[in-house]
């Protein structure tokens, strides 16, 4: 009988032996709110707080088992991903499927699936891979052959197209990047480059994407067309005030005046019935998730794992500022969705694959060590 | 502490640009609770107010409009409750034609309908559904109930009609309403009543309707509802209920109107008829007279071109847009200004050879060889020319405008028709100031003391509505008491039934002698018992003061008037004023009939019939006959 007990307390060690218990009430703690707030965004249509509590299971499992898979195991996938995920894009770009003008999507047969969300995980772990790979005879030149690996993916999503995801992509593989080491004249002539051909990039935006910039600056010039989203979004943060409306009890979402409201504008909905007082808990178990990210990042025994993990946090980041960003109307609107809180079960596995890759640099630095 | 692999410089910049990250994540984080804060916080107000806005639409409930009543009670104006078949253009577009076709698969649509909601759809608002048919039967609605998945965009609502159940009895005092114009908005906009006609689409055109609009219109009710992003209402918030219009109670008797109207026959003409002491209107006709049924759902335009093209005039309210000189009934008053401002003497009598001359110009008589001597009382009774081609000839013209104003005469007297007035004409009250802003040239703009002299007689430049003959002659049936001429009676306030009455004081008192009004009233009673107005009256059983007068639309030029050589649109109008009982008078009226000749001849018949009517319930058969004897009499 002592000995069930000895091995169950070992089964459910060996279990959890690679659980990153902070990072996970965090991470869940989040989930909580998004699914709640699934709840109350699809409570008059579609129902969908079980199917998004079942993504959740899903996630976790896949979490559990990417948390096992030591970093030198996870290198070796850093190659063949990153290949077979340009060559799905590249089959996207040939033979997709066209869904409201963007070819985004590819047949295989029994299911669709969207080859630019492997993309979010492949494009970091190959970067990290490859100044991993030269790291002791590291050379400028290395920098140009990875941003030449950042941008062809990123060229092939933008162009489907998902300026949203391009913009994910290409961030994800810039931090990699840039804690291998830029030099910050570099990224200073960079950003300076980037300024001076902005006039150039802007007519090699598609007209929808200009419009979504023509209309943040100023909503009210299509408040029928493009600025509505931002419009209304505005309209249930701002009502919600400090305290919020009470949830379920939003007017802007439950007589639909909230567009995407249960995806990409569910923060619209989070905000109107929770106020400024949710919105703070909000952002600060983010910035939880993002500051112990960062931590595991120092903490992480070797070059590929630090890049990883910095990248994949600032990833993080990245999707939670500008969804924020732009259903708060202070960025365009680009198709994010908000992490852990967007309805969604591919994107949610894609997040917590990389949460489960945080576990397992942080709960195998010891083994790496030995 | 780090591998061999990793330079410890290598790892301390990792961490320092981590730290970077750090800094950067919270800054971003602080703009996003920075933007938080300032939508949350500061513009909170704003936008819960805009949240409101959109969530909650109000849909307006049209109030009933008020019922006209007759002073018995007799209904003139009411609402009945019909179906209508109503398109919303926007929710079609560019089937809009395919659905009218298919609509009219199963419902009677004529090219009329077709025509009118081609009109009305120029002229709508965005969003608002058009009626493409009216008045549906029960088998229409029910036919189209049926098929009424087939035809989004399309429905049927109830709705209120106004409807004029004595159809064109009263028509010129009643008006009518039609649907809201761009010049219409403009007056609810400057009337400020903006809020209260949304939802209405008609509203008061002419007449009454006009005049009362906003007391008839009622408060218009909302209902607050709950509506999502597609404009589906989904719940009722809160109902406030219309509040109906005010209905009318007018002075107007219906069945006098009738009988008046009947009166006229084919005859063109007006007729006026006043309580003296309230100034109430009893009858006010303009013969032609049309059907204001017909403007309600929008005049087609083949019925409008009948109307507004038809040689008779229908659509002018002769009784107060028809300005006639007065000829002879101008001469009592005329007598009265002569004993008030000491010109004359009752007993003072001239001697009448049949002309008076002024200057080189010889004023001629209506009778051949004069009528003697002729006092004042003679000169009413037989309507003596040359008495007041003296009279006005030594009273001169300012004396004569200025008695002539006091009474009303050259002013618009106020009726309660149309909208500011507007509707109503002046006329003209000749004298040397109108003379002078009427013409341009110098020589045109002088008064000759000669046009001082056809003035006395009611014609020249004279020119009055029958409504100013009519206020004139209740006022001097009331001995000098001038009221206001007014059809409605009282207010009455559709919630409380609280009766409000509109005219309950006389507006001036002219403060004229009673024994010079005696000696008016004896010679109008005179008249009619021994004068032009005798056979017209035999046999009253009431005494009425009267007078008769024919007004000139021809010059002669010193020819003989032969009025059967004269073509019949070329005939003298025919006038008649009276007022009866003459020791007490209840009704006092005047008369015009366009080219119906000697006031004798067609006017006082009118004028007989109706005073027999009113004072003692006598009913006629048809129309009043034109009486040709008393052209020999009053010649």
């Amino acid at each position: 009988m002592i000995d069930l007990v000895g091995s169950l307390r070992r089964g459910w060690l060996n279990v959890t032996a690679h659980i990153d218990f902070p990072l996970l009430f965090i991470v869940l703690g989040i989930m909580g709110i998004g699914i709640a707030t699934v709840n109350s965004a699809t409570i008059d249509t579609s129902h969908r707080m079980l199917a998004q509590t079942g993504n959740l299971c899903i996630a976790l499992v896949v979490m559990w088992l990417v948390s096992r898979v030591p970093p030198q195991k996870l290198m070796r996938f850093a190659v063949p991903l990153y290949v077979v995920g340009v060559l799905l894009l590249i089959a996207v770009f040939l033979f997709g499927i066209k869904v409201n003008g963007s070819r985004r999507w590819l047949s295989i047969g029994i299911t669709r699936i969207q080859p630019s969300e492997i993309m979010k995980i492949a494009m970091p772990l190959m970067l990290a891979w490859y100044f991993q790979k030269y790291e002791a005879t590291l050379k400028f030149r290395h920098y140009l052959i990875a941003a030449a690996l950042l941008l062809v993916p990123f060229a092939l999503v933008a162009k489907q197209p998902d300026l949203g995801t391009a913009l994910l992509i290409g961030s994800a593989g810039f931090y990699v990047i840039f804690f291998a080491g830029l030099p910050w004249k570099v990224i200073f002539g960079l950003i300076a480059a980037g300024v001076s051909a902005a006039p150039f990039l802007w007519t090699m935006l598609h007209d929808y994407q200009k419009k979504r910039i023509l209309t943040l600056l100023d909503p009210t010039t299509d408040p029928l067309g493009s600025g509505y989203h931002i419009i209304q979004s505005t309209i249930a943060i701002g009502s919600g005030g400090v305290f919020g409306k009470g949830y379920l009890s939003g007017t802007q979402t439950h007589l639909e005046f909230i567009p995407e409201k249960h995806t990409d504008f569910i923060f619209a909905v989070y905000s109107e019935e929770w106020g400024l007082l949710g919105n703070l808990l909000l952002v600060t178990l983010y910035t939880l998730l993002i500051g112990r990210g960062l931590l595991i990042a120092s903490a992480a025994s070797t070059l590929f794992a630090r890049l990883l993990a910095g990248a994949i946090t600032l990833g993080f980041f990245t999707y939670a500022f500008i969804n924020m960003g732009m259903v708060s109307g202070i960025l365009p609107v680009v198709g994010v969705p908000l992490p852990f809180m967007s309805y969604g079960g591919t994107a949610l596995v894609t997040l917590f694959t990389a949460i489960g890759i945080l576990m397992s640099i942080n709960t195998h630095r010891m083994l790496v060590k030995k | 502490m780090s591998g061999f692999h990793t330079p410890d410089d290598g790892l301390d910049r990792f961490r320092f640009r981590l730290g970077v990250a750090a800094v950067v994540v919270l800054l971003a984080f602080g703009i996003l609770i920075g933007r938080f804060v300032w939508l949350q916080i500061v513009q909170h107000e704003f936008y819960s107010t805009r949240a409101e806005d959109n969530r909650i639409a109000l849909i307006p409930i049209v109030p009933n409009r008020g019922v006209i009543t007759d002073r018995n009670g007799t209904v003139l104006a009411r609402n009945y409750s019909a179906f209508t078949l109503e398109i919303t253009p926007s929710q079609l577009g560019d089937r809009l034609e395919e659905s009218i076709d298919a609509l009219a698969e199963i419902i009677d649509i004529q090219p009329k309908d077709r025509k009118r909601f081609k009109r009305l759809l120029d002229e709508a608002k965005n969003f608002e559904s058009i009626p493409i048919r009216t008045r549906l039967s029960d088998t229409e609605v029910a036919r189209f109930a049926a098929q009424r998945f087939r035809f989004p965009g399309v429905e049927v609502k109830a709705r209120l009609f106004r409807q004029y159940p004595l159809g064109n009895v009263a028509s010129h005092a009643l008006g009518y309403i039609g649907r809201i114009t761009d010049r219409d908005l403009k007056w609810i906009e400057e009337s400020e009543q903006t809020a209260n006609y949304k939802g209405t689409d008609h509203i008061g055109k002419t007449g009454l309707e006009q005049h009362y609009e906003f007391e008839l219109h009622g408060l218009t009710g909302y209902e607050q509802v709950e509506i999502d992003a597609g404009g589906r209402a989904l719940r009722s918030l809160k109902r406030i209920p219309p509040v109906s219009g005010n209905n009318l109670q007018l002075t107007l008797d219906a069945k006098l109107q009738e009988i008046t109207e009947k009166a006229f026959g084919e005859r063109k003409g007006s007729l006026v008829a006043i309580e003296p002491e309230t100034g109430g209107v009893l009858a006010l006709v303009s013969n032609p007279t049309y059907d204001p049924n017909l403007f309600v759902d929008g005049i087609t335009p083949d019925n409008w071109k009948e109307l507004n093209e038809h040689p008779d005039k229908p659509m002018i309210n002769r009784a107060i847009n028809g300005a006639y000189p007065p000829g002879s009934t101008f001469k009592p008053f005329m007598a009265l200004a002569a004993l008030e401002l000491g010109k004359r003497t009752p007993g003072q009598a001239i001697a009448d050879p049949g002309y008076f001359n002024f200057g080189n110009h010889q004023f001629r008589d209506d009778k051949k060889g004069g009528h003697g001597m002729v006092d004042m009382y003679k000169s009413v009774v037989h309507s003596c020319d040359t008495y007041y081609y003296m009279l006005a000839n030594d009273m001169g013209i300012d004396a004569i405008a200025g008695f002539m104003g006091q009474l009303g005469f050259g002013a618009r007297t106020g009726i309660d028709l149309g909208k500011d007035d507007s509707g109503e004409s002046k006329g003209v009250l000749p004298s040397p100031a109108w003379k002078k802003q009427r013409f341009k040239r110098p020589e045109q703009q002088k008064w000759y003391a000669g046009e001082t002299i056809s003035i006395g007689i009611g014609q020249g430049y004279n020119a009055y509505t029958p409504i100013q003959l009519a206020q004139a002659t209740a006022t001097l049936a009331n001995n000098g008491v001038m009221f206001r001429p007014h059809l409605v009676r009282h207010i009455v306030d559709a919630r409380s039934g609280e009766k409000r009455a509109v005219e309950p004081k006389p507006i001036r008192d002219l403060g004229w002698k009673q024994k010079n009004l005696d000696v008016l009233h004896r010679a109008m009673a005179g008249v009619n018992t021994e004068g032009t107005g005798a056979r017209a009256f035999a046999g009253a059983q009431y005494v009425a003061g009267g007078k008769t007068g024919t007004a000139q639309v021809f010059s002669l030029k010193g020819a003989q008037y032969k009025e059967h050589s004269v073509k019949k649109e070329l005939r003298d109008h025919a006038l008649y004023i009276a007022y009866a009982p003459i020791d007490k008078p209840r009704i006092a009226l005047a008369v015009l009939v366009e080219n119906g000749g000697f006031g004798a001849q067609s006017a006082a018949p009118i004028a007989r019939m109706v005073l027999d009517y009113y004072l003692l319930g006598k009913l006629p058969q048809g129309a009043a006959n034109e009486d040709d004897a008393a052209v020999e009499a009053e010649e």
